[in-house]
């Protein structure tokens, strides 16, 4: 069901890398004490914390007392929500289930994960647990092998080079310069692109999103309580989450991101909105295939024709439909459960026209999208600016 | 991987045993309990026969733990004659052969690194299918 009645009040964030003398509770603490500011510190009723790896990573469970503990918010209701790489804006959509339902008033949603203080190897394993344990990851397959199996299928059946992948990521670096809280803030060229080393053929470093630390947080809050307080609100005018299997062997069809068409479909029925209205899209840009498969599954092109759409520059932030407006995963940085906080604070800022020099002119609808794992959970978002 | 979880997925790791929907005939690996063609909870076990083709594969040059001293390795998808997909390295095949459409077979290998307690974990990989006149 729709969430007419939901608004985004206040956003905070880190800046994304890697942050050798930061904890995890201190960069949850810092964004969402920087949103609640943002917010214009009204009184919070609960809290949802998205975060994937903090057990493995930190030895941490446990995040929403944790987290509500030390932003000086002890005795709230307060929970963590994990869904892979999509547990930042599965977050977000509870929260935006307690403010409609009623259940709170004013509830904030931190996104926080601290990767850089394991070595890779214990990094990798942890992130193939957002596939299948026993038939992926325990067969040796990384998460980024599998999404060069989606990479490599997807040449294969539809005649695509590798070079041909480039635009998404010169694109997510161009927009990362804008950036002043992005991880990687300068560009790439195609040659750098067409020379960089194999992480999992035919997955390379710069089709790959980075290991790093970060964190995000948004306000919500009804509309009618956003007016009362006086606040410049986005509205939340769909968050929908949809499913497929856990493993890539399971697909049907490996190719279409199931997901993510269902997500999508229920995002675009909510908020009564068609693929053509939106300003920018957010995508999931863990890998470039990922926001090819997004954006096909999404409705942006039709199957085997997304990789088009970097092609003749429509992803730009002038282009037809400007994706990863602030770098994306791959340049802004892709700290796993803050990712889609990170997205909707960016889309937050651009639909309030404070996005700089990234700014996508006349937005007014933006959408982001939050994959976890590969693509067994899909979150759609759409915002919409209010005057 | 600890003894107990080794030991119960016997069936699955040396013998590729799957099960089979009792009311569509539906062939599905690994085993769960409700059919994903119809929707019935009634199985049986059914051994995969090993036989199949890369429907996709990649080079694998940053291994997660526990698999470092094999890297790096190839991994595939493998389209299994029965009809499932399956996730798994390939094994005594030369890099430039690995293709899209490679016939492979089924083989019991060391598919990571010793446990700490010791397990030695065996499992499945695919190699390149030998035609059956060279067996």
């Amino acid at each position: 069901m729709s969430n007419p009645g939901v608004a985004i009040i206040g956003v905070g964030q880190t800046v994304v890398g890697e942050h050798w003398g930061r904890s995890l509770r201190d960069l949850a603490v810092d964004a969402l004490l920087s949103a609640i500011r943002d917010a214009g510190s009204p009184r919070i009723a609960s809290l949802f914390v998205g975060n994937m790896m903090a057990g493995e990573l930190t030895g941490q469970a446990h995040l929403g007392a944790l987290v509500a503990d030390f932003a000086g918010l002890r005795g709230i209701e307060a929970v963590r929500v994990e869904a892979a790489c999509g547990s930042g804006a599965a977050a977000l959509r509870l929260g935006c289930m307690a403010v409609g339902s009623g259940a709170a008033d004013v509830v904030a949603v931190v996104g926080v994960e601290k990767m850089t203080d394991r070595p890779a190897a214990e990094v990798t394993a942890s992130l193939a647990m957002a596939a299948d344990g026993d038939y992926e990851a325990r067969q040796g397959l990384s998460f980024v092998a599998l999404n060069a199996l989606l990479m490599r299928r997807y040449m294969h059946e539809h005649g695509v080079r590798r070079e041909e992948f480039a635009p998404f990521c010169i694109n997510a670096h161009r927009n990362a310069v804008g950036n002043a809280h992005a991880m990687f803030p300068f560009p790439i060229s195609a040659d750098d692109f067409s020379r960089a080393r194999m992480i999992a053929d035919p997955v390379s470093l710069l089709d790959s999103s980075p290991v790093c630390d970060g964190a995000a947080a948004v306000i919500l809050a009804s509309v009618d309580t956003a007016r009362a307080l006086g606040r410049r609100a986005v509205r939340v005018r769909a968050s929908a989450v949809g499913t497929d299997t856990i493993a890539l062997h399971d697909r049907g069809d490996l190719l279409e991101l199931r997901g993510a068409v269902t997500s999508a479909a229920r995002a675009y029925e909510q908020a009564g909105v068609k693929p053509a209205d939106i300003d920018f899209f957010e995508v999931h840009d863990a890998f470039t295939i990922l926001s090819v498969l997004s954006l096909e599954a999404s409705g942006f092109a039709k199957r085997g024709e997304a990789v088009r759409l970097g092609l003749d520059d429509e992803i730009g932030l002038d282009g037809r439909i400007p994706i990863t407006t602030m770098g994306g995963l791959k340049a802004r940085g892709h700290p796993v459960g803050a990712t889609g906080m990170y997205q909707l604070v960016e889309a937050t800022l651009q639909l309030r026209g404070e996005a700089g020099a990234n700014q996508v002119r006349n937005a007014e609808l933006g959408m982001t999208q939050n994959i976890g794992g590969s693509g067994a959970t899909v979150v759609t978002t759409i915002l919409e600016a209010v005057a | 991987m600890n003894a107990p979880h080794t030991w119960r997925q016997q069936a699955q790791r040396y013998l590729l045993e799957g099960v089979q929907c009792t009311a569509c005939d539906h062939r599905m690996f690994p085993p769960r309990a409700v059919c994903t063609e119809c929707g019935a909870a009634s199985m049986r076990p059914h051994r995969f026969c090993g036989g199949g083709e890369v429907y996709s594969y990649s080079f694998v040059y940053h291994p997660p733990a526990g698999h470092e001293e094999f890297a790096p390795y190839p991994v595939a998808l493998v389209r299994l004659d029965e009809g499932p997909l399956v996730a798994a390295q390939l094994t005594d095949v030369a890099t430039d052969d690995v293709a899209i459409g490679l016939r492979v077979e089924m083989v019991t290998r060391r598919v990571r690194e010793d446990s700490a307690d010791g397990v030695i974990v065996y499992g499945y990989k695919f190699r390149p299918a030998i035609p059956p006149a060279r067996r």
